[in-house]
């Protein structure tokens, strides 16, 4: 499988001359790279439990929007008291659907237009922290993205409302693929939230490629949620890549309800001395679906914390992969981390693959991991019923309790009763 | 006399194969509080989880009877809905679940079953702020996880504000009495005494007389490896608490 020739991608060259020759080299080096790794196998150790053949088999067109479905997609969307709201349909940045920000002191855009209008502040950092030596979906990405959204929040600004981030992706009568890029700079001590919300079409095949690069400078406070809803035959590949400045706090908050094959790998580089971040997940698949958690801890500063929770929700013949990582670099000295992964198996053809691991050079340091894998428990299916819930609302119930302590976490309230409401839809039909 | 709301006839349990109850016979009336008293294991717990439908328990004989419908054919949320209440001996802690949210999908579960619209959600927060008060339950608690970081008295209470709200026609206590101190006694005897009506009926299990000061009951009967071997009286339970439960033992164990 790892050849060139099984890539197949038709938009890649087109991309390859587009933009300014900075923009132009990086996607070359991108291809180069994509070209060389091709897709990954189940015999790269990364991807041990994650076969994706089904994408590597498929020849993905270029995506083209369909107006109408990207409409009704629209509503079922989160609605909250967003400050921001960037449309992007297929990965192209819809002016006509966003709304700016009326506050002073951020900068929402397309991509396109942030290296127009800030050629050096993208340049600097767009393709920078997300390295794709080793990654082919993030080396595709950089090589072939349209277009994305840029968000850039001045120095000690602190926003109302959150910055939301819509990708829809609207099909087509044959697979279609697109690479939906996101940066997100916060300046010193800036503070502010961010929503990414992914959708899709029921029963369409398409492939969202994604690629998150969050840089927060010293002091600032970044939340960063990520909702992933996408169509249950869909195949959803991300990456998401923070570096956290002195003293940063950056938190994400990640919540993956659809796709049949799902990917994610979270990288977060404490890279200032004091900085903190959380890492707070839930998963849940079922039917034959598939999903795959690849999170790294990298910590190369003194006295920084981290804290990470996820939780995985397995039902039908569903199948999930937590892989969490904790680096501790020799620098990184009083590093106080602490990792769970909780499964919940709904059936007994349901599989989770949960490998916590720590890799830790420095000496003065705390670090604990844990990973669990229980199962509903009859005297609380017994306990719920017995108050007059069926035994399917009690099931529900349970689901959503479960995924509850995530939820309880964001520190956006509108979006905890949303994303609830989400996790019940799914819970009642399992 | 109306019709009694349960009859049980010659009830027989097993949890995995081993006999628990061996024909149990009771017969409860609108507006009488039972009390079923007896030592460890002699059944008293099954049978209250046994009537509320807990699917652990194999029912191998007899019958129960709830306002003229075979009780052991429904299932445990059918009885709920039906009126049946069962405040648990040790009521489960579900992290995640929202009391008050939890208490409203039940009794809108409850008041759909009787043809009834979902309860406003003003009048809700009322009511059960009123019920909450009367039993010395704080706004914090109702908006935690259910039963989660509550003390032993605490589940009682919320067991008791559930009983008050849900309403039920029959409504088993099952050692609510166990681990409270004498303010969480006379709170929840309270609760009880003031939903004591003449429609509704109580079977009250407990291993100790006293929460009995406080909720009188029209009937006691004793329990004892599986049957009811004695009823009678208030002054029964008095009795037994003056001569302890090995009195019983003497007399119904060397009978047989």
């Amino acid at each position: 499988m790892k050849s060139s020739t099984t890539v197949q991608v038709p938009e890649l060259v087109a991309k390859l001359g587009e933009g300014p020759d900075w923009l132009a080299e990086r996607r070359q080096a991108a291809f180069e790279r994509f070209r060389a790794l091709g897709f990954p196998t189940t015999r790269d150790e990364a991807w041990r439990y994650t076969n994706v053949s089904p994408i590597a088999r498929t020849h993905f067109r270029s995506a083209e929007p369909d107006w109408a479905r990207a409409v009704s997609l629209l509503e079922r969307a989160w609605v909250g008291e967003s400050a921001v709201r960037l449309v992007l349909v297929d990965g192209r940045y819809v002016e006509s659907l966003s709304r700016m920000p009326q506050q002073s002191g951020v900068r929402a855009m397309s991509l396109q237009r942030a290296i127009e209008q800030n050629p050096e502040l993208v340049r600097a950092e767009l393709a920078r922290l997300a390295v794709f030596d080793n990654h082919a979906f993030t080396a595709w990405n950089t090589a072939c993205f349209a277009d994305g959204a840029v968000v850039i929040v001045e120095p000690g600004r602190v926003l109302d409302g959150a910055v939301h981030i819509l990708h829809l992706s609207t099909g087509g009568s044959e697979p279609v693929v697109s690479h939906p890029r996101v940066l997100v700079l916060a300046g010193r001590q800036s503070q502010f939230a961010v929503v990414e919300e992914y959708l899709g079409p029921d029963g369409q095949v398409y492939l969202a490629n994604a690629v998150t690069e969050i840089v927060c400078a010293d002091g600032a406070v970044v939340e960063h949620y990520k909702l992933e809803r996408e169509a249950q035959q869909a195949y959803h590949v991300a990456a998401i890549w923070a570096r956290l400045g002195r003293d940063s706090q950056f938190t994400s908050h990640l919540v993956g309800l659809g796709s049949a094959l799902s990917r994610h790998d979270v990288v977060v580089i404490l890279a200032g001395p004091g900085s903190e971040a959380v890492l707070n997940g839930l998963y849940l698949v079922d039917g034959q679906r598939h999903a795959d958690y690849q999170t790294l801890l990298h910590h190369v500063a003194p006295h920084c914390q981290s804290r990470e929770d996820y939780k995985g929700i397995l039902a039908g013949a569903g199948t999930g992969v937590f892989n969490g990582k904790i680096r501790v670099e020799p620098a990184a000295q009083k590093t106080d981390a602490i990792q769970h992964n909780k499964n919940l198996l709904l059936s007994r053809e349901a599989t989770i693959n949960t490998k916590p691991q720590l890799e830790i050079y420095a000496d003065d340091v705390r670090c604990t991991h844990g990973a669990t894998v229980g199962q509903l428990e009859e005297e609380q299916l017994f306990y719920l019923q017995s108050r007059g819930m069926s035994a399917e609302e009690a099931k529900a119930a349970l689901v959503v309790a479960f995924a509850g302590e995530v939820v309880e976490r964001f520190r956006l309230a509108p979006l905890r009763a949303a994303v609830k409401g989400y996790i019940g839809e799914v819970a009642r039909t399992l | 006399m109306s019709e009694p709301i349960l009859v049980v006839r010659d009830l027989r349990a097993c949890v995995n194969g081993k006999p628990i109850l061996k024909g149990v016979d009771l017969t409860v009336y609108p507006g009488q509080v039972h009390a079923i008293m007896g030592p460890n294991g002699s059944g008293k717990s099954t049978l209250a989880q046994v009537l509320a439908g807990h699917e652990i328990y194999e029912v191998t004989g007899g019958e129960a009877i709830y306002c003229g419908k075979n009780l052991l054919e429904m299932k445990p949320e059918e009885r709920a809905r039906e009126g049946v209440f069962l405040a648990f001996q040790y009521p489960v802690e579900i992290p995640g679940l929202n009391n008050m949210e939890f208490l409203r999908a039940a009794l809108n579960a409850i008041r759909k079953h009787r043809g009834l619209e979902e309860i406003d959600a003003f009048d809700f927060l009322n009511l059960v702020q009123e019920r909450a008060r009367r039993l010395g339950i704080s706004e914090e608690l109702l908006n935690r996880s259910l039963n989660v970081g509550f003390s032993g008295g605490e589940k009682k209470r919320n067991e008791i504000l559930q009983l008050s709200i849900l309403e039920p026609r029959l409504a088993i206590l099952d050692e609510t009495d166990s681990g409270l101190d004498i303010d969480a006694l006379k709170a929840v005897a309270e609760g009880v005494n003031t939903m004591r009506s003449p429609e509704r009926a109580f079977i009250v299990v407990t291993h100790y007389q006293r929460l009995l000061n406080y909720v009188v009951p029209d009937v006691v009967h004793i329990m004892y490896d599986g049957r009811i071997v004695q009823s009678g009286g208030k002054e029964l339970a008095e009795e037994l608490e003056r001569r302890g439960y090995s009195w019983l033992e003497e007399t119904v164990g060397s009978a047989r």
